[in-house]
Formats: structure tokens, sequence, C-alpha cells
């Protein structure tokens, strides 16, 4: 330590101590969470969870948990169900013209957010504008991309007005990125008072500790079962376990497969889900050697999915193909190459202009999830057997995403969000105008016009069979090396019933949660 | 003797050109790392977002204006009493360290008092007889301390007594000692003693060092000539005279608990300072980082000035000095 220091700094000390002191005295802010009981004993339920939420504005929730204290806050004019179909939210019914230009909703009779107002067209109608308003800078404003303009016929009707046939959209609307807000409230109100029509309102928030919810009377469906959900914050998964051995907390959602194994055999009951998100090696094809598409062949045949999935996720997921969405999911054999075979990328090599392979300077995240390192070091030995060399660049997630979106990387280990509805998935990474093109790294005339026709199939067999060909045109092409997707683990003491995990890691099922 | 030449003010002007070196060097580190508050809250969906969106989000940030604008806008704030504004937390940094520094100078105040009644006896033990089976037996407990790292000892501590005791205060949600003492204590002592076992160790070792040091010089002979019992000349003449030592390392080993005991909050969800920094850094909250690192930077001086006034207090060569 520099001498300096020790220098003895009177003036700035007794300031230091006297505001210290200060702090102190502001600190004392006691909170006593205990909701009003009736005769039935109260339900608290507490949910461990690693973060904090990062804000409590619902159009900029974009990290796991954030989003789901968001969704059990407010609603959306549509949702999903359990098999993430299509159900209704605040709205009941909705009918698309003949032409497909114009989507009418009827509103429910009754809906009022949490501060006992009513939830009308004109809401929505100011949210929806205020979303695509760019000013506002709202993470799914392109949801809302073939929306010409809204209007409010009457206080129960709302007409949305499309530049094209949009079959997607109501699954957009279902995210609560475009989350329903009353007209009279502020991105600054909303900060501090959340004001919703979600089954839960917010009674009391200490950053980086907790998040109590109470039962919102007001919610326009089955009114939730628990008094009080606390989101409380347990940084480290480890424990959480322990503090769920101890019975301070009944219920969190795991990602990591080690520390679901931990709590199993602590006795916690675990529910698997399969998630809609997908790990991925992607490829930039915009030059060099992957714009050369035996090259690509060569790196997808070469590489032996299930062995990626069992060395860094302890086989805890499943081997996929693009489209992860239950409904459509894509048949993962169906690909050049179905199971690793050396001799036929040998012979794509051989077919490409670079026969004795190439270095590829691949972008790994560290810290973001679990297995990224241990993907991208498996993926490398594989490779290295067909004399290509992956040059890993392990970064810190900041950096990662910066790179990732500057499309400065020629491949990147990826685990990248799904969602229900192919088309709202990849539409951004690959029609030729979508925003995130230049980060896929490819695009192409025939994937332009399939992406359109899905857009405009209201058939779901025959959007289904358009998803099928987009998908065998990704593989075909190894545009991407689809890896696999895994599961995340929803852990609940036993005293919990009535909890549904969901594909999207929606946790909307609280409101149906009980405890004993 | 001027004012200007003064030791004192010589002192209050170095502690302030350090703060302003630590003030200076924060920001221009923290802006060095790729990404910033917009990446961070927003991740990949960024690049979902047109070039007005970003252009807005900029405007909301305070990322618009140039590096200069913000350093002295922020610089100018301090002066002010003005830390900064969390929009995560929606609280100013002011507030939020309201909250954290108290829970992190408790935790280090309670590591401190552990380690030195563990770190000093035992050194002294190991010094009354050097080589011998209970100097071995010291030298081990020293030596394991250093070497078990926190977060190892910490989840295993705390899944220990979950899973056999169903004991977890931890997993309760944290009060502060004034809400509520008995809780507030139980939360704190597994993380202090956690703590206290590695900070033990160096103390331990010093202790030892200073005690064996001290005893083979001539006053101690004389004094043990003079007929000063055994007892006394333990503790009054040689742990007397080898407490300048200590208490400099203790002084050290404080100043790091005010900054880096993050890890041992993690594991028992201690909502302290050490993770405020860090959730200020994962979220790219600039004037949250800058500002609870002035803070920390600030107990730092403090803690140091404090050694200083203890040294006088021991030691009569400094007084006269």
């Amino acid at each position: 330590m520099p001498n300096r220091f020790k220098s003895g700094a009177i003036r700035l000390g007794c300031t230091a101590v006297a505001a210290a002191l200060l702090l102190t005295g502001c600190s004392n802010d006691s909170g006593d969470t205990t909701p009003p009981t009736n005769n039935a004993p109260a339900q608290n339920l507490v949910i461990g969870v690693t973060s904090d939420v990062d804000t409590l504005f619902p159009w900029k929730a974009t990290q796991f948990n954030t989003v789901n204290v968001m969704q059990t806050l407010y609603g959306t004019l549509v949702e999903f169900d359990e098999n993430l179909a299509i159900v209704p939210g605040i709205a009941t019914s909705w009918e698309t013209s003949d032409d497909g230009l114009s989507v009418t909703f009827k509103l429910r009779e009754g809906v009022k957010f949490a501060d006992g107002s009513p939830c009308e067209a004109e809401d929505v109608k100011f949210s929806y504008d205020a979303i695509m308003d760019e000013a506002t800078g709202a993470a799914s404003r392109s949801s809302l991309a073939s929306v010409l303009s809204v209007e409010a016929v009457d206080s129960l009707t709302v007409v949305l007005h499309l530049s094209a046939p949009d079959v997607v959209l109501l699954s957009n609307l279902a995210v609560i990125n475009l989350a329903i807000l009353s007209s009279t409230d502020t991105e600054e109100s909303l900060s501090t008072t959340p004001n919703g029509t979600g089954p839960f309102k917010l009674q009391e928030r200490k950053p980086s500790q907790s998040l109590i919810l109470a039962r919102n009377e007001n919610y326009w469906g089955d009114s939730a079962k628990l008094d009080t959900i606390e989101f409380r914050v347990i940084p480290d998964e480890t424990s959480i376990v322990s503090a769920m051995q101890a019975g301070n907390v009944q219920l969190s959602i795991f990602d990591d497969p080690v520390v679901a194994q931990t709590a199993e055999s602590a006795g916690i009951k675990i529910q698997e889900t399969s998630q809609l998100a997908y790990h991925v090696l992607q490829l930039n094809t915009v030059s060099g050697p992957l714009a050369d598409v035996n090259f690509r062949l060569a790196i997808q045949c070469a590489v032996d999915r299930q062995e990626v999935l069992d060395t860094a996720a302890s086989g805890e997921g499943e081997v996929t193909g693009p489209i992860t969405a239950p409904a459509f999911r894509s048949d993962p054999k169906a690909r050049p190459c179905p199971t690793k075979d050396i001799t036929k990328a040998k012979e794509y090599l051989a077919a490409s202009a670079y026969p004795e392979g190439a270095t590829i300077r691949t972008i790994v995240s560290q810290g973001e999830y679990a297995t990224s390192v241990n993907e991208a070091t498996n993926v490398q030995a594989q490779l290295a057997e067909i004399g290509i060399t992956l040059d890993l660049q392990v970064m810190e997630s900041g950096a990662y995403v910066t790179a990732w979106l500057a499309a400065d990387f020629e491949a990147a280990i990826a685990l990248n969000g799904g969602r229900p509805e192919p088309y709202g998935m990849y539409n951004r990474y690959f029609i030729s105008t979508g925003n995130l093109n230049t980060v896929a790294g490819y695009s192409s005339e025939e994937l332009d016009t399939l992406f359109d026709a899905a857009r405009q199939e209201s058939d779901t067999t025959a959007r289904a069979n358009l998803y099928q060909q987009i998908s065998k045109h990704l593989e075909d092409n190894a545009v991407w090396v689809w890896l696999f997707t895994s599961y995340t683990y929803a852990a609940t003491t036993s005293n919990v019933s009535g909890f549904t995990p969901m594909a999207n890691d929606s946790m909307q099922y609280l409101r149906t949660t009980s405890i004993s | 003797m001027s004012v200007l030449t003064h030791p004192i003010t010589r002192r209050v002007a170095s502690a302030f050109g350090t703060l302003l070196g630590v003030a200076v060097l924060v920001f221009i580190m923290l802006r060095a790392i790729p990404g910033d508050q917009i990446i961070a809250q927003f991740g990949i969906e960024t690049g979902d977002m047109t070039p007005a969106q970003i252009a807005a989000l900029r405007e909301y940030y305070g990322l618009d204006k140039s590096l200069f604008a913000q350093f002295f806008s922020w610089i100018g704030g301090l002066f002010q009493g003005n830390l900064g504004f969390s929009a995560r937390a929606h609280l100013s940094v002011s507030e939020l360290s309201a909250n954290s520094l108290p829970v992190t100078i408790e935790l280090a105040v309670l590591t401190i008092v552990l380690s030195l009644l563990i770190g000093v006896p035992l050194g002294m033990l190991s010094a009354s007889k050097r080589d011998s089976i209970r100097d071995g037996f010291g030298q081990l407990v020293g030596l394991a301390g250093l070497s078990i790292p926190s977060f190892l000892l910490g989840s295993a501590l705390l899944g220990w007594a979950s899973a056999k005791f169903s004991y977890n205060p931890n997993g309760k949600a944290f009060v502060t000692l004034l809400e509520n003492p008995w809780l507030n204590i139980q939360q704190m002592a597994m993380p202090a003693l956690v703590l206290a076992f590695g900070i033990a160790a160096p103390i331990m070792r010093t202790t030892r060092t200073a005690v064996l040091e001290v005893r083979s010089l001539d006053f101690v002979r004389t004094a043990k000539a003079k007929g000063v019992p055994p007892r006394r000349l333990q503790y009054r003449h040689v742990l007397g005279n080898a407490l300048v030592p200590i208490v400099t390392m203790t002084g050290l080993q404080f100043g790091y608990l005010l900054g880096g005991a993050i890890v041992v909050e993690q594991i028992f969800s201690l909502p302290g300072i050490g993770r405020q920094v860090l959730i200020g850094i994962e979220q790219k909250e600039y004037a949250v980082v800058q500002s609870t690192v002035l803070v920390i930077a600030l107990g730092f001086v403090l803690v140091n000035l404090l050694t200083d006034v203890v040294y006088r207090l021991i030691d009569p060569r400094v007084r006269a000095a």
C-alpha cells in the first residue's frame, strides 16, 4: 500500500465518519411484509432468484427474471397457454378481415388496472402507439412492424390496420413486451408504482434484496390463490438449494443441470422442461472459407451433436434442428449428415476451395450460461479431425454481445432465444431486410420468399409445411450448425402445487399455484 | 509553520489526490470495457432496434454526452452530494450506499473481531515454543485458513447447516441490525466466521513472527533477569511491543474487507457494498460503480487514518515523532 494512504486525512476522515453515520441512520426502513389474514392460513410463496429485476417497465424487460415478474403484474391482449397456443387475454375474441389487412379485437368487459381504473380500447391504442414510437425505446417495437395504425372504435373494440397480412402478429402480441399500460401512466411513474392488469400487484420492493407482490383483487380472471409472492434475491444457485432445504424458499427455476441434480438428491421436486432457446454454432457466410457451402457442409458433417450435448451439458437436453417450437419442430435427422460422418465431411472439404482446412475465428461468451466454453472446446476438438481449426476467443458477456451485434466474428457459439412461432423467431435473422441479418450472415431469395409466404399463410398445416422448407433450406446449406436445446428445471418444495413450467420460460402459472 | 505546509494539510491534500486518481482510473476503466448500459439491458435485442430507438436510449442513459461532459458532470455532482442515480434500482447511489454500507461495515467489524480472537492467541501459542507440536498445529491452521477458498468453505457450511439442521438464516429475507438484531446477528455469523477463518491466518502469522522477534530482544532478557513474572512478561512486554505489525496487518485486512468480500456476500445473500459494485458492473451502471468505488476508497483512507491513530496509542515512539 502506498505510504500516502497512511496519512492522517483528518478533515476528510471526519466528513466520511459523519457521512457513514448519516447513512446508517437512513437505512432503517423496516418492512413488515405479513399480509392481512382471514380465516385460511396465509399463502405466502417465496421464489429464489439469482438476480433482481433490472427494470419495472414492461416494454423494456428482456432479462429472464424481469420478464417473469412483469408477467405477473401486467397483461396482454392475447396470451399463451401451457402448450403455447394463443388464448384470450384482455381481448376475448379477434377477427381478421378477408384481405388480411385489419384485425379487430373485442376487449373483455370490466378489465381493470391495479389502481382500479378501467382498461379500455384507448389504453390499447395508447400502448401500441407508444411502443411503435421510436423515442420510447421499447424492446419489441419490431413485433408491430406490420401495423400501420391502431384505431379505438369504441371503448371495447380495437382495430389494427396492417400493411400486409401477418398471421404471426397474434403470437407477437402475447409477449409481455407488448403489455397494455394505462394511458395515464408514464415510464417514470411505473418505475416505482407498477399498474397492470395482471393477477398480482407490487406490494414492496427492496432493490437487490426482494420484490414482494400481493394478489390483485381487480384481476379479470380467477383470483390468484397465493396472497403474496416474494422474489427473494439469492445470487448463488447452490445457496438457493440450501434455502429450499431449510424451508425458507419454496420455488426456483434452475438452468444448471448440476444444481438441479443437487436439489433433486436433497429431496426437492424437479420438473424439467425442454426449452425453445437453442445452442448453435453460428457461421458468418459473408466472406472467407465459410462463404463456401461445401466448407460449411464439411463442418456440419464433422460435428457429432450428441457428443457436444454429452460433454458440455452432461446429456441434459435434446439434439435439435432450426425450429424448436413443439408445434413445428424440425426433425433433427433431416440434415445432410444426420450423424457424424467424417468420410463425407472430408469429401465436402475436398470439394471446397479450402481442401486443406482453414482457421475460423470463433467467439464464445463466458459467464452468461454454464455450458458455452465446454461446447466450444468440444466442437473445436471434433473439427480438428478434418483439419479445421477453431480459434476460440472467449469473452465476457458484454464484450461478446458487442462483437456479436457488430457481426465481428467468423463463427460464434451462441445460445439464442426461441419463440413459439418460427417466423417471429427467425425472420429477423434470415430475411435479407431483417434487423439481425448481418449477424446471421446469410440470406437468399428462396428464404425471403418462404418467410413472406409463411407470414401470410393462415392455414396452420400449410404454414407448418413452409416452415419445414425453411428448416430444410437452412440445413441443406449448412447456414448454421444447430446443436441442441437444453432444459430448465422448476424446483418446488413438497408443499407447492399448481405450478406448470412452460417452454418459453414463462412463470405465468404462478396465478394457479398454491401452497399448503 | 504556515497552514499550507502543515503536515495535516499535506496529508489531506495527498488523500484528496489519491481519491481523484481513483476517480479518473475507474472512470476510464469502466468505459474501456466493451458494451454499455443499453447492451446490458437489452442484450441481443439491441440489434432489433432502429437507430432512432438507440439514439433515444443513449439520451435516456446519458451516453450521448462527450466523455469530458460525463466526467465533469459526475465530479460536479459529487461536490453537491449527488453520487448519481441507478435506473435499475430506481434509487440514488447515496440511498443504495446507505443501505449497503452498514451491512459491509458490520460484516467487516465482526470479521476483524473474530479474526483477532482466533489469530492472536493462535500466533502466541505458536510462538510460545518454536518448532514444537503446538507451533506445528498453529502453522497448520494458518495454512488451512490461507489455502481454503471462502466460496468453498461458505457453500459447504451453508449446505451442511441447511441439510442437517434445516438451519439457514441467510435464506430468510435480510434484516438490518436495527430491524431485528437477533436474526441479523445470525445472518452475519456464518459469513463473518468464513471470512475470519481466512483473515485470522495472516494475523496469526504476523503475531507469531512479531512475538518471536520481540522475545529475542535484549530488553526481554533484562526483564526476565529482573524477575518479571512470565505472564506479565508475555502480555505486557512481549505482546505489547509486537502490536505494531499486528495492527498494520489488521488495518490492511479491514480495508480489504470494505471492498473485497464480494464472494461471501454472494453466497450468503448479503446486500453489501461489494455486491452493489458487482451488479453495477454487470448492468454497466457507470455512476453506481464510479461512486461506490469512491466510497470504498474513502473507507480505505479512513481505515488508514485510524491505524495511524492506533499506532500513536500503542507506540510512544510514534507519538514522540
